[in-house]
């Protein structure tokens, strides 16, 4: 019976203004049981005020053999980081 | 076997055990499905909603230990009480049956929590109104799940809405019990503590039709009115066997000996 169930990613958001973070995953025949039994498996402890739950086929991500081409070529544009600006002192801290 | 209490001593007493007494057993029938339900998601699923209604049995205990005022804790009234001084509905004594069974009860009994605590909010004993509103959200979530999953089984295989209709074929003679309202529950009520159970029926039957249509499950027959009385100690076999398990580590190491929570 389990085995026809589909795997759903569970996200929680855990504080109002905050984005909703990947906790883990869940078995369930359905969004409503997905919900229900993320619910029960990681917010019991108060860790959360919203769930998420997505098929977990419908997470498309990208291939770690690519990540070469991907992710490499923004690891030497330093430009890039704003740390070439100096800040005026009545600013303060941004 | 004539039990300790009789009917016409202390009744607020005797409402609050009931209270505590229904948790108590339907918290512990869910206990049993750990490890054996239908998927690991479900064992802990079972295990939150047995802790969260031995949690409500605790508080009620605790309360009714309180109002019977013989320093005896909810420890005490949790494992040294025997058959005939439970107050528990008959329905929540009933083996778990298979999962369908399950979900019948847990269904027919959330519905029935929901609509009693809900009104005990309004008590005009304020430490019920308090046990009952903290209750009163847990028990919204049982509701919803044995919902969900009523509505899931019927409308899912042949199979699964075969097991369900039998769950509730099985478990509706139990029905009328849950609303059999003796003379010192309306009384109770009418002083504004309690909720008198028949008062609760016909809204009860209305939730309940509205899941059972949308389920594609057909109401049972009541087969005559099957009434006891819990309220004098009258229980089914079951729950003499459930006390065995229960009780046995207090029984065996009582609390002198170090057999504490």
């Amino acid at each position: 019976m389990e085995n026809d169930w589909d795997i759903y990613e569970v996200f929680i958001r855990s504080k109002r203004g905050l984005s909703h973070k990947h906790a883990g995953s869940v078995h369930a025949a359905d969004s409503r049981m997905a919900i229900e039994n993320a619910r029960d498996l990681y917010t019991r402890r108060n860790e959360g005020e919203s769930l998420w739950v997505v098929l977990a086929k419908d997470i498309h991500a990208s291939d770690p053999s690519e990540g070469d081409a991907l992710f490499g070529p923004a690891q030497d544009k330093i430009y890039r980081h704003p740390t070439f600006y100096d800040i005026p002192e009545k600013v303060g801290k941004m | 076997m004539t039990s300790v209490y009789t009917t016409t001593e202390n009744p607020h007493f005797q409402y609050v055990l009931g209270l505590g007494d229904d948790a108590l057993v339907l918290g512990h029938r869910w206990s049993e499905w750990l490890s054996s339900s239908p998927s690991l998601e479900l064992d802990i699923a079972s295990s939150n909603l047995a802790l969260d209604l031995i949690g409500q049995a605790d508080l009620w205990l605790a309360l009714a230990g309180e109002v019977e005022g013989a320093g005896r804790s909810a420890d005490d009234l949790a494992y040294l009480r025997d058959t005939h001084d439970f107050r528990c509905h008959w329905i929540v004594e009933q083996p778990n049956g298979d999962w369908g069974l399950s979900i019948a009860r847990f269904l027919m009994f959330s519905v029935y929590q929901y609509i009693r605590y809900e009104r005990l909010t309004k008590s005009s004993d304020a430490s019920i109104a308090e046990i009952a509103a903290k209750a009163f959200k847990e028990v919204s979530y049982h509701r919803r799940f044995s919902s969900e999953w009523a509505l899931r089984l019927g409308g899912g295989t042949d199979e699964s809405n075969a097991r369900l209709q039998k769950g509730f074929n099985e478990l509706w003679r139990f029905v009328p019990e849950l609303f059999e309202t003796p003379t010192w529950e309306s009384e109770l009520a009418d002083k504004g503590i309690a909720v008198a159970s028949k008062d609760i029926e016909a809204e009860w039957s209305e939730i309940m039709d509205v899941i059972l249509d949308e389920a594609g499950i057909k109401k049972p027959e009541t087969a005559g009115r099957l009434l006891g009385s819990r309220h004098d100690g009258h229980h089914t076999e079951h729950l003499g066997h459930i006390l065995c398990e229960l009780q046995y580590l207090q029984r065996v190491y009582p609390a002198k000996q170090g057999a504490k929570w």
